[in-house]
């Protein structure tokens, strides 16, 4: 009796490793299919037979990528200019050189990402701290309506948003892509989150040493809530890369669309080339495949922390 | 709010220094909150009551409730919101066990080989919805898709099947891809609350003679409740929200409409119509109203359990 139920429970064991493999498998094999064939030849593109392994390794899909489109390498525009113009253009006053139009797009998603990411730590490193051990007066308001904006689809504001942003003469700018992600409030609540653990007595300590506020939380608290800023960076980053619909929304024409937007295009466009597709893919996904595995640490941190009383 | 009584010790000088300290750290942040997270939220609140446009030509007007009454009449929207609610129904409940049964089985593994799993799991989220979208599409591709290469070569089927373009599968392609992309975070909540379990509790059930079931059921599961519920509620909005899958494989058609692309489609495509806003928000609200109403419900029954 004993021992069968010990040959049933290794049995399990042994079952559910070989499903994890297999499962394992399943989840790499897209990852693999798009840089596969992003280097495969027409012929194994368009071949009947599964090809598993690119019969040769071609550049051309790359090359057919970089000749699709081009643009300026970077525009710098004078804020706000597209309101004074006269034809709703921003006025430029540095133009690069003509490139492919994939590198621009690599660059405005980049820059937009890592924007957007500094901006965030920042701000909700600030707020989190405050909401954690500030006891100011309408501090519980404030939280409850942090988490309810929590609770709501982001994806619903993004109409408006669009109107606000044009209003603003901000549409098309990478800027209505940052301001959104920065403004979304998790950021906040996992600051908070991080900052409870601060003891009460070394903040009252430096205060008692005439420590200034901002140098008490530059010296004492930003040291401290570490881990929780590598977390959101990450999580920030990845997430701002990602956010396909509000780039979509906000952002109209090529030269300043992002490295996701890009292929969504090219897809619209060219929806028989998957290898021209699965080169623009490769380009979209493996810089920030290459980012999370670096960081990984962090970010399985800043999701649990998340979820704490979440 | 209500801990105001429990500070009585405060002075009001320190009340004050407090008060603008707070403020000032808060104020980079409430900046971009209360700008583009808080006005848009009534900014589609407003404009759903009105038959606001996207070129804004004619004057606005306040038409009331009636975008509300006109959804309620709109067939394209109910079946979009019948898609919607499918997708919620199957995916929510199967990405809870599979990912509980994943963690399960990987928490107790060597750290490396835990954090490969965990990475592993994670892919298909970092890789990106456009990334991940245009491979699919590829995969269930008509002709050269790997999925109609492989059953055909196996002699599954006799014929290709077009999977996003039959409304019989097409549904289902959708969330077999939404379902890979959302597995990877409840695997990590699970295996941290897995490994946060009272590890007392477990021993002392096991001495008692406790099968492994029992332990499970009766220890671990009560102990996770609070993570499977955050899980169940990012869950639920995510899959409500369900809209770049829509939009790069099938537009809408096949029996794929969801409640996030008819919005889409309503605000930016009915261009000879210029762009239903004040429609596109109501149906926002809408959506808005269902994820509040199931993330309540969601929250009453954990509580109860």
């Amino acid at each position: 009796m004993k021992t069968s139920d010990q040959t049933l429970r290794r049995l399990y064991k042994v079952l559910s490793v070989l499903i994890l493999i297999l499962l394992a498998f399943l989840f790499i094999f897209p990852l693999y299919w798009i840089v596969t064939g992003a280097f495969k030849p027409a012929t194994d593109i368009y071949a009947m037979k599964p090809v598993w392994w690119p019969s040769e390794f071609t550049g051309e899909n790359f090359v057919k990528l970089l000749n699709k489109r081009s643009a300026p390498l970077f525009q710098l525009a004078i804020p706000f200019s597209a309101q004074f113009s006269g034809t709703g253009e921003p006025v430029y006053f540095l133009t690069g050189p003509t490139v492919p139009a994939a590198f621009r797009w690599l660059i405005n998603t980049v820059f937009m990402a890592v924007t957007a990411m500094i901006l965030t730590c920042i701000t909700a490193s600030m707020a989190g701290y405050a909401l954690a051990k500030k006891r100011f007066r309408g501090r519980g308001i404030l939280f409850s309506l942090i988490i309810c904006a929590m609770a709501l689809p982001k994806q619903v504001i993004l109409i408006p948003l669009l109107k606000e942003m044009s209003a603003l003469g901000m549409m098309n700018t990478l800027w209505a892509v940052i301001f959104p992600t920065v403004g979304w409030p998790f950021g906040v609540f996992l600051m908070k989150q991080f900052s409870e653990s601060i003891p009460g007595e070394i903040l009252e300590a430096a205060r008692v040493d005439g420590s200034s506020e901002i140098r008490t939380f530059a010296t004492i608290v930003v040291p401290m809530v570490k881990p929780g800023i590598g977390a959101l960076a990450i999580f920030t980053f990845i997430n701002s890369w990602n956010d396909y619909f509000l780039q979509l929304i906000m952002l109209t024409s090529g030269a300043n669309y992002t490295m996701p937007l890009g292929v969504a295009t090219l897809q619209a466009e060219t929806s028989v080339d998957m290898g021209l597709l699965m080169a623009g893919a490769s380009l979209a996904a493996l810089p920030i495949i290459i980012v999370f595995l670096i960081f990984q640490k962090y970010f399985t941190q800043g999701i649990t922390m998340g979820a704490v009383k979440g | 709010m209500a801990n105001k009584a429990s500070k009585p010790t405060m002075s009001r000088a320190l009340q004050r220094r407090e008060d603008v300290a707070g403020y000032l750290f808060m104020l980079p942040s409430l900046i971009f909150f209360l700008g583009f997270v808080v006005i848009p939220m009534f900014i589609c609140i407003g404009y759903s009551l009105t038959d606001a446009t996207m070129h804004q030509k004619a004057a606005t007007a306040f038409v009331g409730f009636s975008n509300f009454g006109k959804l309620l009449g709109d067939e394209v929207f109910l079946e979009a919101l019948k898609n919607t609610f499918i997708i919620v129904i199957v995916s929510v409940p199967a990405v809870a066990a599979f990912s509980l049964w994943v963690s399960s089985a990987i928490y107790k593994l060597k750290g490396p080989v835990l954090s490969a799993f965990r990475c592993i799991f994670y892919l298909p989220v970092v890789t990106g919805s456009v990334a991940v979208t245009v491979v699919w599409k590829w995969m269930f591709d008509n002709y050269t898709g790997i999925i109609n290469t492989v059953l055909s070569g196996a002699g599954l089927i006799e014929k290709n099947i077009n999977f996003l373009g039959d409304s019989r599968y097409a549904l289902w392609c959708i969330i077999l891809i939404l379902f890979t992309t959302s597995v990877g975070q409840p695997i990590v909540l699970y295996v941290s609350a897995l490994g946060n379990v009272d590890q007392s509790l477990v021993e002392a059930a096991q001495v008692d003679g406790a099968t492994n079931f029992q332990v499970f059921w009766k220890i671990k599961w009560p102990q996770m409740m609070p993570t499977t519920l955050y899980i169940l509620v990012i869950t639920t909005i995510n899959s409500f929200q369900c809209f770049a899958l829509i939009q790069l494989l099938t537009q809408g058609g096949s029996g794929t409409n969801t409640v996030m692309y008819y919005i889409y489609y309503t605000a930016f495509k009915l261009t000879e119509q210029a762009g239903h806003f004040g429609y596109a928000n109501a149906m926002g609200v809408v959506l808005a109203v269902f994820i509040a109403i199931l993330s309540a419900v969601q929250f009453k029954l954990a509580k109860e359990k």
